[in-house]
């Protein structure tokens, strides 16, 4: 096992390289003069000139590469060109609230999913199955940033009940999180159902029934245990999208976190800002595929470490 | 011609027939496809046109949708936006395939080198949260609905070089390859030939549910104001102009919501159909 892990830890290394060269190609790319956006439209060019030999621009790129890793290295971003502060301290704060967002999205949409899926799969074809299945339709179908707008306008613009937006209070969270949670949630009791259904046919189950074991036990113990593993696997697969569904979720409801602060400092061509973000919420995904890998090794018994 | 005569004689296809779901997502999309080509002759006003006398008026017979914060029918924006939806669909699914289907196909027929080089570009590109990677490419690229598809159809290569690949891999050892190649078949005649049209109905079933996933994310770079632009009647774009108004006038955000909703479901209801048709062995994975 500790041999498996320490060989996916070593696989992280390319793909980490791999990540932030494209980081720092498609920022070099992105349109507009860092310089001029540093000096100012109405800057003279000896300035210009001055402030791109002094940020390392006027250096062929490989040279310029290994300055940002240099500084990477040293939990370095550079300072962003709107406010001049450090890229990590901008970043830091927006960050921590995308991860709860996000945190709490996927836990509802394990309990939830997992919830509906396996009351789905003991009475398959009853009016709750069907109710639960059209429902997660819907769920996979809606736009996540039409969604949030819609229960906006129910819950908060119609019925008063929570507010439209903004942080601060724990009835923030609701919306945005329910919003953001949506479609995983429907997707993973898809999932949990039919890989339920799957395993609830199978040989071992009867054999667990025909010892007596309550129907509670037996889809408990024997058929969740076993399907929990395609149900990791799809959380697993759904952190990465959810993480890209934040951005519209952050911008519908005027959520302070990376990923609208990501497209703010695109328009605003707040390039530092850019690749500090692109880069920590990519970073944060390899880390998350790599602890769902490990947690399936654990739970499939079967799996091997090479 | 010949494979579309075959299909419809096929088992498959009568196990689609009788698969109510898959029958009411093709419903859907016929309406979607007749409604995209038919739009100028359906829509009762003309999409462009602003009326200021008759901004954000709620819907009538007049206007069955309403009319947004210029003036303009709603519904026929909306039957317009029809044609952007199914071609941002097409386009973006065609691109990952014009990209995944050779590369994932001879990286898993050749393996070795070229597979490892190709695997671990496939491992970095799908490090980055999809969505996150398509608004890069799209700023990368230049704000607009074209480099929007373009966008989310690069974001889609390494998924469809994936599954290829597996597919290939797996198709490669079986002992009709084995035979052709002990005729002496050239390898690009057997990936062609042989191994190719084993692995097409994965590669149909994934990309009807790929367009579904393109929809919504064009028209969430469209929301974000990176896809379409105005005066484009593109459902997203629509959306986030609609949006200011939602305390006042919430039709004009409702409708082309509903819109993306109704194209979306009606591809995952026709891809999970096919799915369940074209694989009986995973018959219970949606019902």
């Amino acid at each position: 096992m500790s041999v498996y892990i320490l060989r996916r830890l070593l696989l992280l290394i390319p793909v980490l390289l791999g990540v932030s060269m494209i980081v720092f190609g498609m920022v070099r790319m992105l349109p507009g003069d860092p310089a001029v956006a540093i000096a100012g439209v109405h800057a003279t060019p000896e300035y210009i000139q001055h402030v791109r030999s002094q940020m390392g621009l006027d250096e062929p790129l490989p040279v310029q590469y290994g300055i940002f890793m240099r500084d990477l290295m040293r939990g370095d971003l550079g300072r962003s060109t709107r406010t001049r502060q450090p890229v990590l301290t901008e970043i830091w704060p927006r960050f921590i609230n995308t991860m709860q967002l996000t945190a709490i999205a996927l836990a509802i949409a394990t309990v939830v999913g997992i919830t509906a899926g396996v009351i789905s799969a003991t009475r398959p074809y009853s009016i709750y199955d069907q109710a639960s299945m059209v429902l997660s339709l819907f769920g996979v179908s809606a736009p996540v940033f039409w969604l949030g707008l819609i229960l906006m306008l129910i819950f908060a613009v119609n019925l008063g009940w929570l507010p439209s937006s903004g942080t601060g209070t724990i009835w923030h969270f609701i919306l945005p999180s329910v919003t953001l949670a949506a479609q995983s949630t429907a997707l993973v009791a898809r999932m949990t159902r039919s890989s339920m259904l799957e395993v609830l046919g199978k040989d071992y189950i009867v054999t667990a029934r025909s010892k007596g074991l309550t129907e509670r036990v037996i889809n408990i113990k024997h058929a969740l245990r076993n399907a929990l593993i395609s149900i990791v696997t799809i959380l697993g697969l759904r952190f990465g999208i959810l993480l890209g569904g934040a951005v519209l979720t952050e911008t519908v409801f005027s959520w302070p976190g990376v990923g609208r602060l990501m497209v703010d400092s695109i328009l605003a061509r707040d390039y530092p800002v850019v690749q500090g973000s692109v880069l920590m919420l990519a970073m944060l995904f390899v880390l998350i595929n790599l602890f769902v890998d490990i947690l399936y090794a654990f739970l499939d018994p079967q799996i091997q470490y090479e | 011609m010949e494979m579309i005569t075959r299909f419809i004689k096929s088992d498959a296809f009568k196990r689609l027939k009788r698969n109510r779901v898959a029958m009411i997502g093709m419903i859907v999309l016929i309406i979607l496809f007749g409604v995209a080509i038919f739009a100028p002759y359906i829509a009762p006003h003309d999409p462009y046109s602003q009326d200021f006398f008759q901004t954000l008026q709620s819907p009538s017979w007049e206007y069955p949708f309403g009319t947004d914060d210029l003036g303009r029918c709603i519904f026929s924006r909306i039957l317009h936006g029809a044609r952007y939806s199914v071609s941002i669909g097409f386009i973006s699914v065609s691109i990952g395939l014009a990209v995944g289907v050779p590369v994932g196909a001879l990286s898993g027929y050749f393996g070795g080198k070229l597979d490892l080089i190709v695997q671990r570009f496939v491992d970095i590109m799908m490090a980055f949260p999809g969505m996150l990677l398509a608004i890069i490419i799209v700023s990368v690229m230049g704000v607009g609905l074209v480099n929007a598809m373009i966008a989310v159809g690069i974001v889609n290569i390494p998924q469809y070089i994936r599954l290829i690949r597996g597919d290939v891999m797996t198709v490669k050892n079986e002992e009709h390859v084995e035979a052709a190649r002990a005729i002496g078949r050239g390898d690009g005649m057997i990936i062609l030939k042989h191994v190719l049209p084993h692995c097409l109905a994965p590669i149909i079933v994934f990309s009807s549910l790929q367009i579904a996933t393109a929809i919504l994310w064009a028209a969430g770079l469209g929301f974000l104001g990176l896809g379409a632009q105005a005066p484009t009647p593109e459902w997203g774009a629509m959306l986030s102009q609609g949006r200011g108004y939602i305390r006042t006038a919430h039709h004009a955000t409702t409708f082309p919501g509903l819109a993306i909703m109704i194209a979306v479901m009606g591809f995952n209801l026709f891809g999970d159909g096919l799915r369940d048709a074209l694989d009986p062995r995973m018959r219970h994975d949606n019902a």
